[in-house]
């Protein structure tokens, strides 16, 4: 029964790259203005679940309902179109294309995307390298073109995989103010990460991933209480 | 297979060869022969180490005519005018196959085809090859000075030993550890080199051979024919060879047999009939084969008998993207593994058979 | 009346632009190749049967339909883009999983088809194809007569080739289009409809190709034969060039046109086989091409 504040809720999804069962059946909810957070070790599969929500992956069954609309058997284009935004592990700058460039290529995805000129206003080192070669650009001005990217989109429901990942800690920090500016904004956000100090403060819940299926939930407020499963799964 | 299965397959087959000219008429048979051998030897380099040779009737042609040149007009015993024949071509492969191997893949393939074309303009422009008349009433000669080849039967069983020893020839360098090499480079040509062996020299000494082998069976249908013809160097001829070996079964042994004798009588029997569709007929082969039957009869047959044996399932063989640059020059990176293909005989990804493969190869370090 | 090494300077300048028309063809079917293999990796074999398509589509035209020279450059290429679209839609897309090289031995088995196709129909001999009136005779340049109709082609690919590098580096179907050749995957998850953009891209291909067949057709002979002449070629003007850059194919192609055409006067045996003893010196030297970018 979906709820009218659900954004996206996955039911018993399994996910195959080729002949590799990665995700063994995953549930879970996000709902509107929400950050979840799925942690997990290495190989767990948190962004196996990214991608396979955006059709990325091999096969896949179960269900995804992306705003209403079952998104197991749709195209990666489509999903997008769903008003979701995708931030890589891997970043995905376009050598082929400069910054400015990268930024505009995105097709609208939903009306309330961000201005050209509010996006340089939250990310000003953009504005300064919008000339260069994308891949040119420093790790964390990569990462910052990757998410600003998505932001002038119009999408709603944000997937961000390892965004903290090999980056400085001001820049951590910085990346940090800006999910929190985006949630205030009411962004929808779906966090990977491998860094818990980051992110644990940023989520509302918590999801832990192991072997391809959640085996905790954890809101907000359970941190202390339920730290031992912290320990327990992520050796924290 | 086992050993003994084997031995009682190649067994039938050659005593279905050594009775066949009372069924077919002989020169038929002696050309499926030289097809044959011709389609084995493109094999080597297509099914075993995974280059596409798209000008191989180049070497086909070429041993052709020196066959005939060599026989016909500086009068070579006929084993001699067909060892040199052999000989020129596996230099003529050595000085393309140091060229192409430059590249790979789908820029291998254009290069062979390019220098392939370039030898057929020599050929069709030099005075000793006849132009477009070709070679022609080149003597068959004798065996060792001793045994007539004009007759047909006699020649036969001649070529059919030529080609029995050449295809064990063939078997035999498969199954050594030069092949077992080729091999490993056609499923993971990184993983060979970071394991010390010098790729490149293992792909120009399949070249090489190759394009011997392919020598050879020109030689071989020049005799039979006793014409040296400028459409065997053609690309058409390269495609054709594609063709059988892709119909017969790529990287199975008997495959390209199959398949010679297949495309060879098909030809055989429509050339008249059809005329010019006799090409369109090819492609649809060809675009058929490929979509829909890219293990060809040896591997639809070698597949049923799996199942029915009851033998452990082979992995299906996925086949991965290979990053090729195109107009980006990053190197489309893709997921470690995609979707399996129905048993592809093009494998790049993982299968126990090829683990064990390298895992061989490591202990031998 | 001077002469250059022996050679009369008017027969030299006729050579010379008879080297830029073919070098014409040469640029624009590389520079379709090099599109379509950027984006779906893929050799397309049949490049050549599109080629005779667009000038059988032009001469079909006039003879069947009365359909002129000038509504033929815009008819056929829509004709023969659409049936690339179909070839893609139908055959190609299955091989997309699979190594490359069955996409160049499913092209080939194309080509041979169309040509085949063609032979049976219209044998192997060519039809004749008649200059546009408006792009008959010749100018007067004082050092040579140039024929209007090779001036023509020559303009008109370059157009052509300049029509294509700005579609692709400066539009935003342009953007996407280099977005998909480098992440097909990301760019889909982007939003862009990749399967779309690989099938335009090989409708485009297609209907390049057809461009020059309708130029083609007044200038050589309207033959089921002249893809095939030309594709090999055509392959090794792109080993030479790289497929790295837009402008590395045209300079390539009319490049090589020109040292084919050159040598057809001064060395006339080797003429048909110079461009691939090229192709051999630069493997040689840079197998990347000599626009390559890898490796």
């Amino acid at each position: 029964m979906a709820r009218a504040t659900e954004f996206m809720r996955v039911t018993d999804l399994h996910a195959f790259y080729g002949e590799s069962h990665i995700l063994h059946g995953l549930d879970f909810v996000v709902n509107k203005g929400e950050c979840i957070t799925l942690l997990g070790r290495n190989g767990a599969g948190r962004s196996t679940t990214l991608r396979a929500i955006l059709g990325l992956t091999g096969r896949r069954t179960g269900s995804i309902m992306i705003n209403g609309r079952e998104a197991i058997a749709l195209a990666p284009h489509r999903i997008a179109r769903l008003g979701v935004g995708f931030c890589p592990e891997e970043r995905g700058i376009y050598s082929s294309l400069s910054c400015e460039e990268n930024l505009l290529l995105l097709p609208q995805l939903g009306s309330g995307g961000m201005s050209l000129d509010e996006i340089y206003e939250m990310f000003p080192n953009l504005y300064e390298r919008r000339h260069s070669q994308g891949t040119r650009l420093s790790g964390g001005e990569q990462q910052m073109l990757a998410m600003a990217r998505i932001l002038r989109t119009g999408a709603r429901l944000l997937l961000l995989d390892e965004i903290s990942e090999g980056l400085a800690p001001v820049i951590v920090q910085r990346l940090g103010q800006i999910i929190r500016q985006l949630k205030e904004k009411g962004f929808t956000i779906l966090l990977v990460e491998q860094n818990f100090r980051f992110a644990a403060p940023l989520a509302d819940r918590m999801y832990i991933v192991e072997h391809g299926q959640i085996v905790s939930e954890i809101h907000q407020h359970e941190l202390q209480e339920k730290h031992y499963l912290l320990q327990e799964y992520l050796g924290v | 297979m086992s050993m003994n299965k084997s031995v009682l397959g190649y067994g039938a087959l050659l005593a279905l060869g050594l009775v066949a000219p009372l069924v077919v008429y002989p020169v038929l048979g002696m050309k499926v022969l030289c097809f044959a051998l011709f389609a084995c030897a493109f094999n080597l380099l297509l099914g075993y180490t995974g280059l596409l040779s798209f000008g191989h009737a180049v070497f086909f042609g070429a041993a052709g005519y020196v066959a005939g040149h060599t026989i016909k007009v500086w009068g070579f015993p006929t084993e001699l005018g067909v060892l040199a024949a052999t000989a020129a071509s596996a230099l003529l492969g050595f000085l393309f196959g140091s060229l192409a191997i430059r590249r790979s893949g789908i820029y291998f393939a254009m290069i062979t085809l390019a220098l392939a074309q370039m030898m057929y303009f020599v050929f069709l422009q030099a005075p000793f090859t006849g132009g477009e008349d070709g070679l022609q009433g080149i003597p068959r000669g004798q065996l060792l000075g001793l045994i007539d080849l004009s007759d047909d039967f006699t020649l036969y069983y001649v070529v059919l030993a030529v080609f029995a020893f050449a295809f064990w020839l063939i078997h035999r360098t498969i199954h050594s550890p030069f092949g077992q090499i080729l091999k490993a480079i056609r499923e993971n040509e990184a993983r060979v080199t970071s394991l010390g062996y010098d790729v490149e020299r293992y792909k120009l000494m399949a070249f090489v051979l190759s394009a011997g082998l392919a020598g050879l069976a020109g030689a071989l249908k020049a005799i039979v024919f006793r014409f040296a013809t400028l459409a065997d160097a053609f690309w058409q001829t390269s495609g054709e060879v594609v063709l059988m070996t892709l119909v017969g079964g790529m990287g199975t042994v008997i495959g390209p047999v199959i398949g010679a004798a297949t495309v060879v009588t098909l030809h055989n029997t429509l050339a008249d009939k059809v005329g010019p569709l006799l090409t369109v007929i090819m492609g649809v082969i060809f675009v058929t084969c490929v979509l829909l039957f890219r293990r060809g009869i040896a591997g639809e047959f070698a597949r049923l008998y799996r199942s029915m044996v009851g033998a452990r399932p082979r992995e299906p063989r996925a086949a991965v993207r290979r990053p090729e640059a195109g107009l980006a020059p990053v190197a489309k990176a893709e997921e470690p593994k995609t979707q399996a293909a129905k048993g592809d005989p093009m494998p790049q990804g993982p299968d126990d058979w090829a683990y064990r493969l390298f895992a061989e190869l490591d202990a031998k370090k | 009346m001077t002469d250059i090494f022996g050679v009369p300077v008017p027969a030299l300048m006729g050579q010379l632009m008879l080297g830029l028309v073919n070098g014409s063809f040469y640029a624009i079917l590389s520079l379709g190749l090099a599109v379509i293999f950027g984006m779906l990796n893929i050799i397309n074999f049949a490049h050549g049967a599109l080629f005779m398509m667009g000038a059988f589509v032009a001469w079909m035209g006039l003879n069947y339909l009365g359909i002129g020279y000038w509504w033929s450059l815009l008819l056929a290429p829509v004709v023969v883009g659409l049936f690339g679209i179909v070839i893609e839609r139908g055959l190609l897309r299955w091989l997309y999983q699979l190594d490359h090289l069955y996409g160049l031995l499913l092209t080939f088995g194309l080509a041979l088809i169309i040509e085949g196709l063609f032979r049976y129909r219209f044998g192997v001999s060519g039809q004749p194809y008649a200059i546009p009136e408006q792009l008959g005779g010749a100018l007067n340049l004082g050092f040579m007569f140039l024929p209007v109709y090779r001036g023509w082609v020559i303009a008109a690919s370059l157009a052509a080739c300049f029509f294509t590098w700005f579609m692709i580096e400066k539009t935003r179907l342009g953007a996407y289009l280099r977005a998909a050749t480098e992440n097909p995957k990301l760019t889909q998850a982007f939003g862009i409809n990749v399967p779309l953009m690989v099938m335009l891209t090989y409708g485009f291909g297609a209907a390049l190709a057809a461009f020059a067949g309708v130029l083609a057709a007044p200038a050589l002979q309207v033959s089921p034969l002249m893809g095939s002449n030309v594709i090999i070629v055509v392959f090794a003007v792109v080993v030479i060039g790289g497929m790295g850059s837009i402008l590395g194919a045209i300079v390539t192609g009319l490049g090589l046109g020109v040292v084919e055409g050159l040598s057809k006067v001064f060395y006339p045996e080797v003429s048909s086989t110079v461009v691939f003893i090229i192709m051999a010196i630069v493997l040689l030297f840079r197998p990347a091409g000599l626009f390559g970018k890898e490796k």
